[in-house]
């Protein structure tokens, strides 16, 4: 159960493996409700890690871990309706439209069926609405990827490497997207190499390096 | 969970429908093995109409590899399916909804293949025996449905995904393809009231366990794959 006053996020020396090699090496990081907070770091530091172990997708080793007042080490299942992870894959299928994968997406989640739309018109994708997700550019994909996480309305949006992928036009569309997540309330988690891009948008900066949280800025 | 299943279905015949994948490589596949049977066993020494019921479960079995195969890689592209289970999809009503449309698109290779053995292998069924062939094919379509969208999301994770399906799947199929065969055995011989109506009953367990126990792993699977 997610009360007033429970942290989003709240992270105590969480360690992380993959294959026995560890990703996070005992983090502590808490998010308040409606944060929008940067995570930083070189390559190979753990900020993937971290979003995929917010999101359920990467096994809590050792440590406390609760995300939206859910028990990660119990199930890191549980509250993945209420995340929408954006990751380098689309999560899209290459035979449908982008209309039609946005509206799956919507009725998986039980999102408002205006969501599609809204989604659609903020990452100005209504001239490809009808075309294969396959037959689209690198760079439509990425706009594509962040529809999905839009349209699902999600309480937690995590968002990696947003403005890759991206022309310099299109990279403006992500501060649509996080601002249209802080209108609603949403905790926004998003890692990221392209600080100039990103620092504007956020409430404060964790810097990530060796699988440990090294500044908070 | 039937809901969410029924959608999942129409998406996937959505995306048959448009891409014709399967089409053009299963339905060609099965043409051209329903043919190499026919000159291996050569038409004229009446062989055919005899094994004709374990070559067509044959024919179906491994023609619908590369179908069951096409479905996993649909979900493993883009990492589409575990999107769709991240974004609150039940994994069970997507196994149901997996195995559904691979159940239609089998039943469609069924009967061309039926069609093409009626063909060139001089077999029929009588009227009265065709309720066998129909109950036969709904139990047993429905088994390696499920098993193959089971197997399908355990093959799916490893890079020789195509040939691990096979390797799993094949041996796994082994009691559809043998109550398949002695069922149509009975039907093409006129004898669908006294054949060994157990037969069907084996069908409905194996489409019942994979089923279920598809239903129970799915979700894990495509976490792990």
């Amino acid at each position: 159960m997610f009360l007033a006053g429970t942290p989003a996020v709240e992270l105590q020396a969480v360690v992380a493996t993959i294959d026995g090699f560890p990703v996070l090496a005992g983090v502590d990081v808490r998010i308040e409700p409606g944060e929008v907070v940067l995570v930083s770091g070189p390559n190979g530091a753990g900020k993937t890690s971290l979003l995929r172990v917010l999101a359920g997708s990467l096994p809590v080793a050792a440590g406390s871990a609760r995300v939206l007042g859910h028990d990660l080490r119990a199930d890191r299942h549980g509250h993945r309706s209420r995340v929408a992870f954006v990751s380098q894959q689309t999560c899209c299928y290459d035979d449908l439209s982008v209309r039609r994968n946005l509206r799956l997406h919507a009725a998986a989640a039980n999102a408002p069926a205006q969501a599609v739309a809204a989604a659609m018109r903020t990452l100005r994708l209504d001239d490809v609405a009808e075309v294969a997700h396959g037959r689209l550019s690198t760079g439509y994909r990425r706009r594509c990827a962040l529809a999905v996480g839009m349209t699902r309305h999600a309480d937690l949006l995590l968002l990696d490497e947003p403005h890759a992928g991206l022309d310099p036009e299109a990279r403006m569309l992500v501060d649509d997207v996080v601002g249209e997540a802080r209108d609603r309330g949403a905790t926004v988690v998003l890692v990221s190499h392209e600080l100039d891009h990103a620092r504007p948008l956020v409430d404060r900066e964790v810097v990530v390096a060796g699988g440990c949280v090294t500044a908070r800025i | 969970m039937l809901a969410q299943a029924l959608v999942i279905a129409g998406k996937d015949l959505e995306i048959e429908w448009r891409s014709r994948a399967t089409a053009v490589r299963v339905v060609p596949f099965a043409g051209v093995l329903v043919l190499l049977f026919a000159i291996a066993l050569d038409p004229d020494r009446g062989v055919l109409p005899r094994v004709a019921p374990g070559l067509f479960w044959l024919a179906v079995v491994l023609a619908g590899l590369l179908a069951i195969g096409r479905a996993v890689a649909v979900e493993r592209d883009n990492d589409a399916g575990a999107g769709l289970v991240a974004s609150g999809l039940d994994p069970a009503a997507m196994f149901l909804g997996k195995a559904a449309a691979i159940a239609v698109e089998l039943l469609a290779l069924e009967a061309l293949v039926a069609a093409a053995m009626a063909a060139l292998y001089d077999v029929g069924v009588a009227a009265t025996d065709a309720w066998l062939l129909v109950a036969t094919s709904a139990l047993a379509t429905a088994g390696i449905a499920a098993a193959g969208t089971l197997y399908g999301a355990v093959a799916g994770g490893d890079r020789s995904h195509d040939s691990l399906l096979a390797v799993l799947l094949l041996p796994v199929l082994l009691p559809v393809v043998l109550a398949g065969t002695r069922l149509f055995e009975a039907a093409t011989q006129g004898d669908a009231a006294g054949g060994d109506i157990a037969w069907l009953g084996l069908l409905a367990v194996f489409a019942a366990l994979y089923g279920g126990v598809g239903a129970l792993a799915f979700g894990p699977l495509l976490e792990e794959g």
